[in-house]
């Protein structure tokens, strides 16, 4: 690991003014990415804010009858808080889906948004990756591509955002907040929050450099039945293949989001008037326009029945 | 020394001369020989490891693992792959297990750390530890301190209310099944394949039959 200098933030604005006065300074809450990725020598940070300490970890209940998630509160608390098992179950249970129970005591609610790419390649250090580092090249493009993108991606990246929460978050509407380096605030609908790679597959958010994010908030609980349909290699600890976030109206009409499939979870809502026709008529309209390689076409199949299994066992 | 908010650290640069030029000529960039390499910048920090209050002084990149086995010399907490996919770098920290190897010692002072020495010692053992004993829940033993942390862990988790992937009610009390158990170990590996002894005397300790 490259050394680095340190100091602990005692107010988010201070945070971001912080990170946006070092040169390749980062913010460092949970760690478990970030080290990992230090580890490696991917991340090579020369300062590290440490934000654990700010007083951002509580759920709070908001004017409009919906949740305010403090950006620390930690993977474990977020799945087990009663009004979010209660209300926003799609969400604990996309939070239950993900890692393992030590990872999810530490992963906070921002990290875990910021959380980067498990494309193999982005990991190899000894691989071109324009992720990594840009303009190298996309060793993923014609190389063991099972695991990446089948929408949304380009001739620059076909890597996946890995989380499970986001997705949830994406079908619950909900909203990121953050500060900037000038103390201003500012609300990110989740939709407009992770970028596609494009021509730019590292600049993976629209966050300006230093701007923190400080909390993310739901909307008044939409009711419904709520599902979380993770697909992976192993029952457990392992990154989805495919995921689906869906919520079930009694009337047969609901939303739907899908995990492991692009660059940041993949909503198309115009298609969500077709849920009561079933699956079918859904991921056609939301993976029109897919480009799957030979190897991950498999996905545009799975994410179909998926949906399909979804939506039984919400009618069941 | 240079003071740094709430914390004091140091940070010195080496010039390094002899090492790089020797491998001068392989390296075009350093006409002149001689490279600045950064020395460890180190920190301060008071951790009450098992009960025990230690200030030390650590590199600013030393993780807890490597706080606890290289410093403190504690070596019953295991490095497997300092990555956080194996569990065998399991403690308890406030309370909770984490995975020691993915989160660095500067970040937690203040805070009380149990690591498997903690737990019992070989004349007085945690029923844990006697559990995993008794249903033989190990061969050659390295993610054993990881298992019997995490399992310590688990049991409060289920008495606490959290719920995990397989619990069937998200707004029932989760309980101590195989199934539960198995899920929420799941971030310990074992690569002797233990597994089912080791449900067996996490059931055991929790009362059920697993």
């Amino acid at each position: 690991m490259r050394t680095f200098t340190y100091e602990r933030a005692k107010s988010p604005a201070e945070a971001a003014a912080a990170v946006a006065r070092n040169p390749g300074a980062r913010f460092i809450a949970g760690g478990t990415n970030l080290l990992d990725l230090m580890k490696l020598e991917i991340e090579t940070p020369a300062h590290l804010v440490d934000v654990n300490r700010l007083e951002l970890d509580r759920i709070e209940a908001t004017k409009d009858g919906g949740l305010r998630i403090g950006a620390l509160v930690r993977n474990t608390d977020l799945a087990a808080d009663k009004r979010v098992r209660k209300d926003y179950g799609v969400l604990s249970r996309a939070l239950l889906a993900g890692a393992s129970g030590q990872l999810r005591n530490k992963a906070t609610t921002a990290g875990n948004l910021l959380q980067r790419t498990r494309c193999p390649y982005f990991y190899d250090t000894a691989q071109p990756c324009n992720k990594r580092t840009p303009g190298s090249g996309c060793s993923a493009i014609g190389g063991f591509s099972r695991p990446l993108a089948v929408i949304g991606s380009s001739d620059q990246c076909i890597a996946t955002h890995p989380s499970d929460m986001a997705v949830a978050m994406r079908v619950l509407d909900a909203v990121v907040e953050t500060v900037r380096p000038n103390g201003e605030t500012r609300a990110i609908p989740i939709a407009d929050f992770h970028r596609l790679p494009e021509k730019t597959p590292a600049v993976e958010t629209v966050l300006a450099p230093g701007e923190l994010i400080t909390a993310v908030t739901l909307p008044a609980p939409v009711g419904g039945k709520q599902v979380y349909r993770k697909v992976r290699d192993r029952a457990s600890y392992a990154f989805a293949l495919v995921s689906v976030a869906a919520v079930v109206q009694p009337d047969g009409g609901g939303r739907a989001a899908f995990g492991g499939v692009a660059h940041r979870p993949w909503r198309v809502e115009a298609a969500e008037a077709a849920m009561p026709r079933g699956a079918k008529a859904v991921t056609d309209q939301v993976f029109a326009g897919a480009r799957p390689t030979e190897q991950n076409a498999f996905k545009l199949v799975l994410a179909e029945r998926t949906l399909g299994s979804v939506l039984a066992e919400a009618r069941g | 020394m240079q003071q740094v908010p709430e914390f004091d650290m140091s940070r010195r640069d080496i010039l390094i001369v002899g090492a790089v030029s020797a491998a001068g000529a392989a390296a075009p960039g350093l006409a002149s020989g001689q490279e600045t390499v950064a020395a460890p910048v180190v920190g301060k920090v008071i951790l009450t490891i098992n009960g025990t209050a230690r200030a030390l002084e650590v590199d600013l990149r030393a993780t807890l693992l490597d706080v606890l086995r290289e410093t403190l010399k504690l070596t019953g907490t295991k490095k497997g792959c300092d990555h956080g996919q194996c569990g065998a770098c399991t403690v308890i920290v406030e309370g909770r297990r984490i995975n020691s190897c993915l989160t660095l010692a500067v970040m937690h002072d203040g805070d009380k750390v149990t690591t498997i020495e903690g737990l019992g010692t070989p004349g007085d053992l945690h029923p844990m530890q006697a559990a995993f004993v008794k249903h033989d829940g190990y061969q050659c033993g390295y993610c054993t301190p990881g298992q019997i942390c995490s399992a310590v862990a688990v049991l409060e988790e289920i008495k606490a209310g959290v719920p995990s992937h397989v619990t069937a009610d998200l707004n029932g009390r989760p309980k101590v099944t195989p199934d539960e158990l198995r899920e929420r170990m799941s971030g310990n590996i074992c690569r002797c394949g233990a597994y089912s002894n080791i449900v067996e005397a996490i059931g055991e300790v929790a009362g059920v039959k697993a």
